[in-house]
């Protein structure tokens, strides 16, 4: 479904370079990307959504050649097809539960707010528990709340990919099960492919398959990634 | 466009405060200049129709502008007097009338003006209620007067002591109101008008009290010598002309030596105004005459060069203002970046971030101009009032 080939891809002016054999994503697996800070999890992410582009190789989504679509055209892609879950929620604080999830209906002309839309908020919310904050605002919602808001934002499109950048970073044990159990479900029941990035490694045994980003670098690169940063580039 | 617009609402709803504070501060900055710019248009108006109603002010030399402001709104400049023998010599030189103004005094804080029956005439005053005064102790109130003190014809109003401490200075005068005027938008509104000889009962040139030949007690005359009697502090004054005490009022001296704060004066034609004021010019009468259109242009581009000044300051605070907004703007973006590249992974165009900033800045300042464009009609509406209130 999803098929990496050859990648490479270097930040200007930054050492960092990202170069992967070929990967493969099927459809309604569920994949943990682990490794070093710094070692390109993120990157890869960024790749697949078409955020930045491959200097070499391909990312093919189904017959889709991601990296030789227009900007227009890789937003498009973005808003129909993937849903986005963040470590910090990136939930928007002047809106309500409701127009939070709603959001990406607001902010794209091509998805058209109909009532099926709303109705499909009210099933999520309830599917994610947070039903009964509709009209609270994020500030008063705890972690966990905030977390499975920004999942039914990420799910309210219907993606048919979800990529997750440590969804369970800021939360404690108890909630990282319910989380990534929530996101696990969603998937089974609707053929939906997740890729996580994670450094919850007790969480690894639930992924269908875990690719260590570690396994792609040298020794020497990883100490000099690891020394150099702490954040991904 | 309709979901931009409900995000940037979205967004200033949840910043009330804020977005309260800088549209005060829009509002003000675009109201102020305007408010000031309508206040002195209307000013301006209102002041040269007075000034341009009345040919020419006499009066004694000094400021024409204390003149002109005194004989026209009755302001409480003190004058230096003119004697009646000025208005009678003026009369006799055959070029118009004169109409005089004696003002200085005051009844529950409105102005008395002392003058004659022609003053109504020329101003083209008219009567609401009651008639006009007919003889010395009566007046007529200005329709503002009457409709702020609640008094209506028939009542009474009573002058104010120029000073608590002048025990011997100024008798209060109990005055009988005849009649109530109808409005004129004029400061006409604002004032009591009564005979000029009740002006000079009121500075204490006349008086009425007990007929001292007639009673017995003799610590009420201090001297009696060749007809002439000298009363005593003891004498009862009277401070209300009535029908009975009507005859013991007079006056000390002789009225071509009372004073007149000015005079108004019509002439008969362009011709005669021409001749009289030459004589004023050449000095061959001593006093000055003013045509008040002029004092009140020149007052007028005093205010006006002031206003330039207020433009500029207003200008530099505007400019000012637009800064810190564009400040605010640019923080507030930098504060959202995170905001505005969540929006962009998840689908946004970075055109319609754009839209949806622009649109929270659009509606700011369209909110602002529609208060500024409130406060300036609710202005429009109480400019007359502040006018009469605070300018004339």
């Amino acid at each position: 479904m999803l098929r990496i080939q050859n990648l490479y891809f270097k930040y200007p002016k930054s050492e960092f370079k990202l170069q992967t054999e070929d990967l493969l994503f099927k459809k309604g697996e569920t994949h943990a990307l682990i490794g070093p800070s710094g070692s390109g999890k993120t990157t890869l992410l960024n790749l697949i959504a078409g955020i930045s582009t491959p200097l070499k190789g391909s990312i093919k989504y189904k017959d889709i050649e991601i990296s030789k679509l227009s900007e227009a055209q890789r937003r498009a892609f973005r808003i129909s097809r993937i849903g986005f879950v963040f470590q910090d929620f990136k939930l928007i604080n002047y809106l309500n539960v409701f127009e939070n999830i709603m959001l990406p209906y607001r902010i794209n002309a091509r998805l058209k707010i109909h009532p099926k839309v709303r109705a499909r908020i009210n099933t999520l919310s309830e599917y994610a528990g947070i039903d009964k904050y509709l009209s609270k605002y994020p500030k008063n919602l705890s972690q966990g709340e905030r977390q499975r808001v920004a999942i039914c934002r990420a799910l309210i499109t219907q993606p048919e990919l979800i990529l997750a950048d440590e969804p369970t970073g800021n939360l404690d044990p108890k909630n990282k099960k319910k989380i990534l159990d929530l996101l696990f479900k969603y998937c089974k029941e609707e053929g939906t492919t997740l890729i996580t990035v994670t450094h919850d490694h007790e969480l690894l045994p639930d992924f269908d398959e875990v690719i260590d980003f570690s396994k792609l670098l040298s020794e020497d690169e990883i100490e000099v990634r690891t020394n150099k940063t702490n954040r991904e580039p | 466009m309709k979901n931009s617009l409900y995000l940037a609402f979205q967004y200033i709803w949840y910043h009330k405060i804020r977005t309260l504070i800088l549209v005060a501060s829009i509002t003000i900055i675009v109201f102020i200049p305007n408010g000031l710019e309508k206040l002195i248009t209307e000013s301006e108006v209102r002041m040269m129709d007075r000034a341009a109603s009345t040919p020419l002010i006499v009066g004694e030399k000094g400021s024409s502008t204390d003149l002109v402001i005194n004989s026209l709104y009755f302001q409480n400049e003190k004058l230096e007097p003119v004697s009646m023998a000025e208005v009678d010599e003026l009369n006799s030189l055959g070029f118009g009338y004169c109409i005089p103004i004696l003002t200085g005094f005051n009844a529950r804080s409105y102005p008395i003006v002392g003058t004659t029956l022609d003053y109504l005439k020329f101003r083209n005053m008219s009567l609401l209620e009651g008639k006009k005064m007919a003889s010395i102790g009566d007046c007529i109130l200005g329709n503002n007067v009457a409709e702020e003190l609640n008094l209506k014809a028939g009542d009474h109003i009573i002058s104010s002591p120029e000073s608590f401490f002048d025990f011997a200075g100024v008798y209060p005068l109990k005055m009988k109101i005849t009649g109530i005027l109808n409005p004129t938008n004029t400061p006409d509104d604002h004032a009591i008008f009564t005979d000029i000889k009740n002006t000079w009962i009121i500075m204490g040139i006349g008086h009425g009290h007990q007929d001292l030949a007639d009673e017995t007690d003799p610590t009420l005359v201090m001297d009696n010598k060749d007809g002439v009697v000298t009363a005593t502090a003891k004498v009862f004054m009277y401070n209300e002309i009535t029908e009975k005490n009507k005859d013991s009022f007079h006056f000390h001296g002789q009225q071509k030596d009372f004073p007149v704060s000015s005079m108004l004066f019509v002439p008969k034609d362009e011709k005669s105004l021409t001749i009289l004021r030459g004589r004023f010019e050449s000095g061959e009468i001593e006093s000055q005459a003013v045509v008040p259109q002029e004092v009140v242009r020149n007052l007028l581009n005093s205010i006006f060069r002031i206003k330039q000044i207020f433009d500029g300051v207003f200008i530099a605070v505007g400019f000012a203002t637009l800064l810190i907004f564009i400040l605010i703007m640019t923080l507030t973006i930098r504060l959202r970046k995170d905001e505005i590249k969540t929006l962009e992974i998840i689908g946004s165009s970075r055109f319609k971030v754009a839209g949806i900033l622009s649109m929270e800045v659009a509606i700011m300042f369209i909110t602002s101009l529609a208060f500024a464009f409130i406060l300036y009609l609710v202005s429009g509406y109480y400019v007359n009032t502040f006018i009469e209130k605070f300018i004339i």
